[in-house]
């Protein structure tokens, strides 16, 4: 699965993407996250607080308990900010 | 006709507008946001934008898509400046052109309402301290909810 991170979320990782392949369990956008907070310490700190925290897949806002699969673009980053 | 660029260089504004106009328009509004020093010890160096490419043009082209239908409008143009920015620069160009004035001046807030909310772009601001990611704004989120609760009127 295809991962980008972005502002803080990249800051906190060390880097702005990664490809991995996730568990069978691994089935929504929070369970990934969770997933992905034991990775590193650097994930643990950028998945600290799920509230902050929002996603994308296939370049498409998604909830918490959107359905992701292995072949999805998934993204975390932080709320908009721009204009 | 919608335009969408996001870029690091200036934009040329009266260039933009020339784009705009035609002999079927009658007005065209314009916005421009620029970069402010909100420090307290007026210290801001500079600000970055950071932006999801691929995903950032597809959202700017999808909210000008929503106005376009909403007001009856001509053309939309948006142009987002990313990368490192100084103070007074411009961030941001959203100019609307219609055949009346009030699907113009409409179609221009309700544009960038949507941007603050639904495009994904992100600003860092530095000073003197270092460099801080900015927060999201409740006023910018019930901005863009507002437009969902009230049908604009339709005024010629």
């Amino acid at each position: 699965m295809k991962i980008y991170y972005f502002a803080w979320v990249r800051d906190y990782v060390g880097y702005s993407y990664e490809n991995i392949s996730c568990p069978k369990s691994v089935k929504t956008i929070e369970q990934l996250a969770h997933y992905l907070k034991k990775q590193s310490d650097g994930h643990a700190l950028a998945f600290e607080d799920l509230n902050v925290i929002r996603a994308a897949i296939n370049h498409q806002f998604v909830a918490n308990d959107s359905k992701v699969k292995d072949t999805d673009e998934v993204a975390f980053f932080p709320p908009v900010t721009g204009g | 006709m919608i335009r969408v660029s996001i870029q690091q260089e200036e934009l040329d504004v009266t260039a933009e507008i020339q784009m705009m106009r035609s002999r079927s328009v009658g007005a065209i509004t314009t916005f421009l946001g620029t970069v402010r020093d909100a420090s307290q010890d007026s210290s801001l160096v500079s600000l970055t934008l950071e932006h999801y490419p691929g995903m950032s043009e597809k959202a700017l082209d999808d909210i000008a898509c929503k106005a376009m239908k909403k007001w009856s409008l001509e053309s939309i143009t948006i142009i987002h400046r990313v990368g490192k920015l100084e103070p007074a620069e411009i961030i941001v160009f959203v100019g609307c052109a219609s055949a009346h004035r009030h699907d113009a001046f409409d179609g221009c807030q309700y544009v960038m309402d949507f941007l603050k909310t639904d495009a994904p772009f992100w600003k860092a601001e530095e000073t003197k301290e270092g460099v801080v990611w900015i927060t999201e704004r409740e006023t910018d989120k019930r901005a863009a909810e507002n437009w969902l609760l009230h049908e604009p009127n339709k005024i010629d």
